[in-house]
């Protein structure tokens, strides 16, 4: 499969949301991927906070099953969260369960005013009712289980998408 | 024979010494730890790891600091927590150790954080889990005699890894009480484990384990030797309660020789760090101005001790 250039779709993504943020809406990106797309968003879009990064592996629902992920990060949310507008930003939507654990750790923050999800690329498959306000891409068939697709950032910065077989 | 204290696929499975656990694991325990230190700043200091987990502390000896670090490490983790004062109850009236952990599995346990006063009980439920077929429960070393207090020993190196980095090119001095300290084991070991290249311990002969230098450490029996250039000092408590006859002369004499004072203190490096696992006897060990100081890390080695018992916790019961 051909892969888009990340770099075109991130220009894309942030021409989707201009006309709707505000100077005061907040970013939170998902560890790692979504934590640089937050950060190009928030130079993108001109918004007045640095963007926070929640790392998801103390709410994941399969704790149970697998046990904690090896090497979490910290999840650092550098604004008030209550009463704020946020936007949770993460490469890749599959399953929606990440986007599930992001929403519980970031309530834990403080009530925000309201809850939105940008996504680079939506690869269809979702476990839960979960929707992307704005996405670059949706992919015309679902990725099989067995192919991760996640971005990469390049030493002098630059966005890629990568397929890898899990 | 395989590590006790690790499954079949290399994973913790029970806490119950720092002596020959791995380096890889050490570190991924450390690792883990940090992102749970900013959990204490949330609105909710709470996440949902460990929820639906009972989780019993048993102690079979007295401790304030640990018990409540590891209670509330626990309740962060939203586990339901369960304190037993072994000491005061079933014991006193005749049960022995395993029945009262056989009793608390009926009642679906699935961790025990165990203090005791004799080296070895947590080993010995350990086994006693495994040879029971119930791996699913874990066992976390609270302390026990002489031998070990493993989650002191990592909150110890956190501390010593926040402050200074990296442990490659470390002097580290213990001082004090060596004999009677399983903090001191645990310590040594870890430190060893992680490539600190000179490891000294200070004290008077009859507190230091005889052929403790095949510990690997170099030994001193003067303050001002021994703590010359040191990046981190780590003051042991005197441990009254765990003599037998007399080691000592006066806690005024042991003062005076080895009391860490400003005085000695800078003999170590101007930015060397100044640890006390607690309580302190302030004017025994070590004095008031130096527990007070800029150079003491001792309250920030407490919260520490959370996200280190937080990362241990969910590190074992995920398994």
């Amino acid at each position: 499969m051909q892969l888009p250039d990340a770099e075109t779709l991130c220009r894309q993504l942030a021409a989707q949301m201009r006309p709707h943020v505000t100077p005061d809406t907040v970013l939170v990106g998902i560890h790692t991927g979504g934590v640089w797309l937050a950060e190009r968003l928030q130079q993108e879009l001109g918004l007045s906070h640095p963007p926070g990064a929640i790392d998801v592996s103390f709410y994941r629902d399969d704790y149970g099953a697998r046990g904690l992920h090896p090497q979490p990060q910290r999840t650092e949310i550098p604004f008030a969260v209550e009463g704020a507008p946020v936007i949770i930003v993460d490469d890749v939507l599959y399953t929606g369960r990440t986007t599930r654990a992001a929403l519980n750790e970031l309530f834990d923050f403080g009530r925000p005013a309201r809850v939105e999800l940008a996504v680079l690329v939506d690869r269809g498959d979702r476990e839960l009712p979960i929707a992307a306000r704005y996405c670059a891409l949706t992919l015309p068939e679902p990725l099989p289980a067995s192919q991760n697709l996640q971005l990469e950032r390049e030493e002098d910065g630059t966005l890629t998408l990568r397929l890898i077989d899990a | 024979m395989r590590n006790p204290q690790l499954n079949k696929h290399g994973e913790l499975q029970h806490l119950l010494t720092l002596d020959g656990l791995p380096r890889d694991v050490i570190t991924a325990i450390l690792d883990t730890a940090a992102p749970f230190t900013e959990v204490a700043e949330r609105e909710v200091k709470k996440l949902p790891l460990l929820r639906g987990k009972s989780i019993f502390n048993l102690f079979f000896e007295n401790s304030t600091r640990t018990r409540t670090t590891f209670e509330i490490a626990a309740k962060r983790l939203s586990a339901d927590v369960v304190n037993l004062n072994v000491s005061t109850s079933s014991t006193a009236k005749g049960e022995s150790l395993l029945d009262t952990v056989d009793n608390l599995c009926a009642m679906q346990a699935d961790m025990f954080v165990v203090r005791h006063a004799a080296s070895g009980a947590p080993v010995l439920i350990a086994q006693h889990l495994q040879a029971t077929a119930r791996d699913h429960i874990h066992v976390v070393n609270a302390g026990d005699g002489r031998h070990a207090h493993p989650t002191q020993g990592l909150l110890d190196m956190y501390t010593i890894r926040h402050y200074k980095r990296d442990f490659s090119n470390l002097v580290v001095a213990i001082v004090g009480d060596v004999l009677h300290s399983r903090v001191a084991r645990s310590q040594i070991a870890a430190l060893t484990t992680l490539g600190v290249p000179e490891v000294r311990v200070i004290g008077p002969r009859t507190l230091l384990p005889t052929e403790v230098e095949k510990l690997g450490v170099r030994v001193f029996h003067n303050m001002s030797e021994g703590l010359r250039d040191v990046d981190v000092v780590m003051m042991l408590r005197l441990q009254n309660e765990r003599m037998n006859g007399a080691l000592l002369p006066t806690p005024q004499e042991y003062y005076k020789i080895w009391g860490l004072t400003q005085e000695k203190l800078a003999l170590a490096r101007p930015d060397a760090i100044v640890m006390h696992p607690g309580p302190m006897n302030r004017g025994v060990e070590i004095d008031s101005a130096v527990a007070d100081g800029a150079q003491a890390v001792i309250l920030p080695q407490v919260t520490f001790g959370i996200a280190v018992r937080m990362a241990v916790m969910s590190m074992l019961a995920g398994q």
